[in-house]
């Protein structure tokens, strides 16, 4: 059962200001990032092994590097540091314009949707999982 | 942005495509053990704070009060291949919630109906949602034990569905019946489009 972990934490989510005001200050503030659109399956990598003590990089933009070691979605992001999608886009705002991670928005026609190709690739792929 | 002198190793593989599939349906229809029962991971959660402006309606002096909501979604992923991921997203229940949905639905290439028979009216609003915004959507009823067996025709008509969405039973539990829906889902949706284009090319 994992219905009293559920709750646990709905609760602490709703927990008076912490987790409001905690991502405010994690980006100064801020509420959109520098430079990028960051949909919530943009594909995020890591274009090196670690950033040190860069000016300007707090600890989330250091973990975001260091989880982006392997292909992570903003979505996913967002999940394991347990920060609300918006303090996430900010913060990776930040490392694309310092060209620290490389994102692949998610591949659209100009209808908006993917190609049939994909459709096709999605099928196979379920069928062999 | 210098993009010619990129720091990835050289001859690095291109990012994967990354796709979704929304869940929806009403409260305890079992979203979010649909998205467990096929990801790779348990669910993983994750939120959006908004920010709503409002003078107080109780509050004599008028004040504009910041009142913050966290909206949380559950979602899910399977790698299908190295250039393949799939994200299946958990809808919000909440109706309030509707653009939290728009956000979600931009680019989802279809969705699934969660229904259950016993308050088939709770999965109105996900329908009505996803007609209106042309989503391709399949509706699957989870079978829960001691629900009446329904014939999934007299589903449709009180769905009041147009006759070509599909409708299917399922079991969010268990991995093979989420598939099925799954390529369902999908089918379906590529049919859609082939039909669109060629309604677009008369
Ligand atoms: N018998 C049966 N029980 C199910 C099935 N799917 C889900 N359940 C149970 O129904 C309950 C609710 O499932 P959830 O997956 O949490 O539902 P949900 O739609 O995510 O719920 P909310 O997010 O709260 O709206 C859980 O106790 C599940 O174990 C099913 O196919 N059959
Ligand atoms: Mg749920």
């Amino acid at each position: 059962m994992t219905g009293q972990g559920e709750l646990a934490e709905h609760e602490w989510v709703d927990d008076h200001a912490g987790p409001v005001v905690r991502p405010y200050a994690v980006t100064g503030g801020r509420a959109r990032p520098v430079t990028g659109t960051f949909d919530l399956i943009s594909l995020v990598t890591a274009t090196r092994a670690e950033v040190g003590s860069e000016s300007g990089l707090g600890p989330e933009h250091v973990a975001i590097v260091g989880l982006c070691q392997r292909i992570q979605s903003v979505a996913e992001i967002a999940a394991h540091l347990d920060l609300p999608v918006g303090t996430v886009r900010v913060l990776l705002g930040d490392l694309a314009a310092r060209s620290l991670v490389q994102v692949r928005e998610p591949r659209a026609t100009p209808a908006g949707l993917p190609d049939d190709s994909v459709f096709e690739a999605v099928i196979n792929g379920l069928r062999a999982l | 942005m210098d993009y010619g002198r990129s720091e990835r190793p050289a001859g690095a593989a291109p990012l994967p495509t990354a796709i979704k599939i929304l869940i929806a349906g009403g409260f305890g229809v079992g979203k979010t053990t649909l998205v467990g029962a096929v990801s790779e991971t348990r669910p993983l959660r994750t939120e959006e704070v908004l920010t709503e402006t409002g003078v107080g309606i109780d509050d004599l002096s008028g004040v504009e009060e910041k009142t913050t909501t966290t909206v949380a979604m559950d979602f899910g992923r399977i790698t299908l291949s190295d250039d393949l991921v799939l994200y299946l997203f958990g809808t919000p229940g909440q109706d309030r919630f509707w653009f939290v949905w728009d956000e979600l639905a931009l680019g989802a290439i279809g969705a699934v109906v969660l229904a259950d028979t016993r308050r088939l009216a709770d999965c109105f609003p996900s329908i009505d949602y996803f007609e209106g915004r042309g989503t391709p959507f399949v509706v699957a009823v989870n079978c829960f034990e001691g629900a009446k067996q329904y014939r999934l025709d007299e589903v449709q008509g009180a769905l009041d569905l147009d006759p070509d969405v599909p409708v299917v039973l399922c079991d969010a539990r268990e991995r093979e019946s989420v598939k099925e829906v799954l390529i369902t889902l999908l089918e379906y949706a590529m049919k859609l489009r082939e039909e669109r284009r060629r309604a677009a090319a008369d």
